[in-house]
């Protein structure tokens, strides 16, 4: 799925995560992150951005994202919406499976 | 045991700082908002991010309610969807006027439940009344859906509608409130009042609980954790009558163990009612950690 225009979701507040997406010139998805817990769960974070994206579908996308210390359902949360809001889909496919 | 409805902590929908942490405080039940709390440009993640949260945090005891958009709005529908595939417990309709808004939302669980495996019927609803028709027709909203657990009071909304305002003493509010409680004990459904916005007026909150606990309200809406245990403490039992219905109870399984259907209590007959009420206070007693000798009751 192409992004139509640069997009963003969620908040620079305290449990949250900001995420900008653009387009990016590989196929993968690129993030790029800011955080105060990087050193320990800079890694972590990155990998579950980056399924989020991949779930979602995303290609050729940079993402840009500001930790404030969220969650990893927060993480899911916030770069669903992104995604969806750059992509202009609005059909995620909610499940009752975790 | 019945379910304890003391207290509903409001909590917004597109605020994940507080909905990580929302069940440490103690209310008997959690509110999540994507109605009135999240701006229209903002209802797309505040959905998504309480989806997610309803699925990952383990909320423990407390009841997990989502507050919906109506579905005369272009979110209701998927509002509705996102929860039950997420498992909510119970879907809060907002601003409820008929039976039939109450029959156009359980048709939308009910699809979903099935889209989604969810055994039917195992999602519970609650109606927020919230205007004037709303009063009127409380009985038939209370009575429209088996999956009806409360109605509740929204107050704010209801004194716009009244071309009023709000007033400490709360008598703008009163016919509402004896309706809703009238028309949810006719129906066998829970009473919640609305909230009290006042954070820092705690005597006002006291005051206000006691007034609608006296009316017969199971509960009260809360927006902020501190308001929690103070109302706690309103729907608590005195120790006076913790006692009582300690007695009562002895006196009810006596009289079973002798086979009677007749409980008697220093030579007074105890009527059926009396012992449900005592059973509902030890409850409160159980859930407020008031100290009482528990193996007598």
């Amino acid at each position: 799925m192409k992004i139509n225009a640069p997009a963003t979701a969620g908040t620079m507040e305290s449990g949250d995560i900001l995420i900008e997406i653009e387009p990016g010139k590989q196929k993968e998805v690129e993030v790029v992150l800011k955080s105060s817990v990087a050193n320990e769960f800079g890694k972590q974070i990155i990998k579950t951005i980056q399924s989020a994206a991949s779930e979602f579908g995303l290609e050729y996308a940079v993402i840009n994202a500001v930790d404030k210390g969220a969650l990893d359902c927060t993480i899911r949360a916030r770069v669903t919406a992104a995604c969806s809001r750059a992509t202009g889909s609005d059909t995620f496919d909610w499940r009752r499976e975790a | 045991m019945t379910r304890l409805r003391r207290t509903m902590l409001f909590v917004p929908g597109n605020n994940p700082g507080m909905m990580s942490d929302a069940h440490i405080y103690g209310s008997d039940a959690l509110m999540f908002d994507l109605e009135d709390s999240v701006a229209m440009a903002e209802k797309d993640a505040a959905r998504l991010l309480v989806y997610h949260a309803l699925k990952t945090i383990h909320y423990g005891d407390c009841e997990k309610v989502v507050r919906v958009n109506p579905l005369t709005t272009p979110f209701g529908k998927t509002d509705i969807e996102a929860m039950v595939a997420a498992g909510v417990e119970v879907i809060r309709l907002p601003k409820t006027e008929c039976a039939q808004d109450i029959c156009d939302t359980e048709y939308e669980i009910e699809r979903a439940e099935k889209k989604f495996g969810v055994p039917v019927g195992s999602t519970r609803m609650m109606a927020a009344i919230e205007g004037a028709l709303g009063v009127v027709n409380a009985y038939a909203i209370a009575t429209a859906s088996k999956r009806l657990i409360a109605i509740a009071l929204g107050a704010e909304d209801y004194c716009a509608n009244l071309k009023t305002t709000r007033s400490l003493e709360g008598s703008e509010l009163f016919l509402a409130r004896s309706s809703i409680v009238v028309a949810a004990r006719a129906a066998g459904v829970d009473a919640i009042d609305t909230v009290f916005s006042d954070v820092n007026d705690e005597e006002q909150l006291i005051r206000e609980t006691k007034a609608v606990k006296q009316l017969g309200f199971d509960g009260k809406s809360v927006i902020n954790p501190r308001q929690i245990k103070p109302v706690h403490r309103v729907f608590a039992p005195t120790a006076k009558e913790i006692q009582k219905a300690v007695r009562i109870l002895n006196a009810s399984r006596e009289a079973e163990a002798r086979g009677s259907g007749v409980v008697s209590l220093n030579g007074k007959m105890v009527d059926r009612p009396v012992v449900l009420r005592a059973e509902r206070c030890i409850e409160l007693a159980k859930a407020s950690r008031v100290m009482f000798e528990e193996e007598e009751a």
